[in-house]
């Protein structure tokens, strides 16, 4: 990979976090490169989420770092990371439930384009951000339900406007979990494409969450397995996918998956 | 968009019925001292006004970022106080009320910043607690100050001769009506408060305004996008006392008098809550119509009864349930009634309905 050998985007050393007794993150270091994408997998409970919690700012960590662009910013409160470019988009769907589809991505345009502050301008005014977001929401397939309250959306079109902020965001690093979980078939390869879009940039850095191996095969230029909170494994996609630890974890996976319906 | 939707800054009231009740609104509040000639009318019509400033501005708090602020009347009473203190001690004139005011504006945004920067950190329910401390403290520190706020007896002033009620701008009434200091102590006060309402619809609709309705919905989502929710929440109540606190400089004026009771009070404090809840939470334009109701309320609801009272003199149990005394439960029973029919206030029941219908 031509990134690899610059300085990581992102990185975690000795990064660790403890709930009560429990070690969710455990002493995970990994350094994530500009250009590719990484897929993060591990059976339900390995600390996926609790990972990109801790790299986002939705939690602080108990020891350990995360440096981004090579600054340290573990004890950065999260919208300072977002504003760094650190984007995240949430496994359980973390909408704005009143407001409409459109201002749910309108929100995070303007975040983008940090007007927040501004009080004596309407924002009905920024012509050029609503159009923005609508262009957004004409990516994920969202256009016809613009005008709906989020709280409306069914299930699958509600994790399609969590892909759209995301998107909005225009993050530097993109944190996606498990995207497409609880969609419909035919809604799945939507939401795959924006992704592999997002990798022909050619310049971000994307990380997924993903149970399923056949996307994690179609995306991943990099495969890292956690389990129990540990970093167990990391590699090329084929060769980390057949070692015997994932196939234990995607067998767990495998379990839960038919378990969940 | 059209200069009249643009004055309200496109936020429609979203329902014919509330179109028709805050045009009429508008009309008898800017020709109330023609309409209702009276010293008695025109003092329920300056209320009206300030009561919608003061209930709007609390709206900014808990309507638009969803925290409850016991405070509010402490802001309101640094205004008056602002406006009291000078005056108080001769000094009468506009210079004195415009610095006064813009002295108690400054301290109400100290204080609110301090506040919400101290406690927002932690959790709404501690900024709560903060502002009713801050509060009792402010309250305890204007009655025992006397040489500075006439304590419990509070400050009686004079105001600027256009103000005083033996001013007349004209020598002939107009339709009847002498244009004496007290009409024009209330135009005033309106005009004051018209343009601090646009000021509020203006800022609700901006962008800061819907990153508060974005906070409402949703913090942790609101920071994940790279918003600061201490940030704005303490924007909001900086912004939301110092609106308060030009409401209470307009009272000091309206009553030539200015005291704990009439500013700090937590009645005060109550009535607010009640116009707000009343109104429609996040709306602007319902806690100006709860304003309306409880203002008029106050000052109709026991003349009313008294009428009532009088009128089944004979009759067995009546007059006792309608004797005046006992408006404050009548008070009550119209507040729950008001709450039970219209869960979300009146404007928010009303948008509910259109947006069914
Ligand atoms: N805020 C919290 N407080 C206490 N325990 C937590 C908290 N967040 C996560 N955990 C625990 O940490 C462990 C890791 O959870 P996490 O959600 O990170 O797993 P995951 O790998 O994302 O699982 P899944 O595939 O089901 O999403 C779990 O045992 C979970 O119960
Ligand atoms: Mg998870």
């Amino acid at each position: 990979m031509s990134g690899s050998a610059l300085a990581p985007i992102l990185e975690t050393r000795g990064l660790s976090i403890r709930f009560g007794g429990q070690i969710a993150v455990d002493q995970v270091s990994c350094a994530f490169h500009s250009g590719t994408l990484t897929a993060i997998v591990g059976p339900n409970g390995a600390g996926k989420t609790t990972y990109f919690n801790l790299i986002s700012g939705q939690l602080r960590a108990t020891s350990g770092d995360v440096f981004l662009r090579g600054a340290r910013i573990t004890g950065m409160a999260a919208p300072l990371r977002a504003r760094r470019g650190l984007g995240r988009a949430f496994q359980l769907t973390n909408l704005f439930p009143d407001l409409t589809v459109l201002e749910n991505v309108r929100l995070a345009v303007q975040a983008r384009a940090g007007i927040g502050l501004h009080a004596l301008g309407l924002a009905s005014d920024h012509v050029d951000l609503i159009e923005r977001a609508r262009f957004y929401l004409n990516r994920v397939r969202l256009t016809p339900r613009a005008d709906a309250a989020a709280a409306a959306l069914n299930h699958g079109d509600q994790r399609k406007l969590e892909v759209a902020i995301l998107l909005a965001l225009e993050p530097a690093v993109f944190m996606f979990d498990e995207p497409t979980a609880g969609m419909s078939v035919d809604e799945v390869p939507v939401i795959l494409d924006l992704i592999e879009a997002i990798k022909a940039d050619g310049d971000k850095t994307i990380l997924l969450v993903e149970h399923k191996m056949d996307v994690v095969r179609r995306l991943a230029d990099r495969v890292i397995v956690l389990h129990q909170g540990a970093l167990v494994a990391d590699g090329e996609p084929a060769e980390v996918v057949a070692s015997a630890i994932v196939q234990e974890a995607y067998l767990g996976v495998r379990r839960s998956e038919a378990a969940h319906g | 968009m059209r200069f009249g939707a643009r004055l309200i800054s496109g936020d429609k009231p979203g329902h014919p019925v509330l179109s028709v009740l805050l045009i009429a609104l508008l009309v008898a509040l800017a020709g109330a001292p023609f309409f209702f000639p009276g010293t008695r009318s025109l003092a329920v019509a300056s209320q009206i006004c300030i009561f919608i400033v003061l209930a709007a501005s609390y709206d900014i708090m808990l309507g638009y970022t969803g925290i409850v602020s016991f405070a509010h009347t402490m802001f309101f009473g640094m205004g008056a106080y602002g406006v009291a203190i000078p005056l108080a001690n001769g000094w009468v004139g506009w210079d004195a009320i415009l610095l006064g005011t813009v002295g108690g504006v400054l301290l109400a945004v100290v204080v609110a910043i301090g506040i919400g920067l101290l406690s927002l950190r932690v959790q709404a329910i501690f900024f709560s607690m903060v502002t009713l401390a801050v509060a009792s403290f402010a309250q305890l520190l204007a009655t025992q100050l006397r040489g500075i706020t006439g304590g419990e007896d509070g400050l009686t002033f004079s105001v600027p001769r256009v103000l005083s009620p033996a001013f007349r701008l004209l020598a002939q009434p107009l339709f009847g009506v002498r244009l004496d200091g007290r009409v024009m102590t209330y135009y005033l006060i309106f005009a004051v408060t018209l343009v601090l309402f646009l000021l509020m619809l203006r800022i609700a609709n901006s962008p800061f305004g819907s990153v508060l309705k974005a906070i409402r919905e949703n913090g942790f989502r609101a920071e994940a996008l790279g918003y600061r929710t201490v940030v704005y929440r303490t924007l909001a109540g900086a912004l939301s006392a110092a609106i308060a606190a030009v409401a209470g400089a307009l009272m000091a004026l309206l009553l030539r008098y200015n005291g704990p009771d009439t500013t700090l009070s937590f009645s005060i404090m109550v009535d607010i809550l009640l116009m707000v809840v009343i109104g429609g939470m996040g709306t602007l334009y319902g806690p100006a119509l709860g304003a309306v109701v409880i203002v008029l309320a106050q000052y109709y609801l026991q003349p009313a009864m008294q009428a009532l009272s009088d009128a089944t003199a004979g009759l067995p149990l009546l007059p006792a349930i309608f004797h005046p005394d006992r408006w404050l439960l009548w008070l009550g029973v119209l507040f729950v009634l008001i709450v039970y029919f219209f869960p979300a206030g009146i404007v928010g029941s009303l948008r509910g309905r259109a947006r069914k219908g």
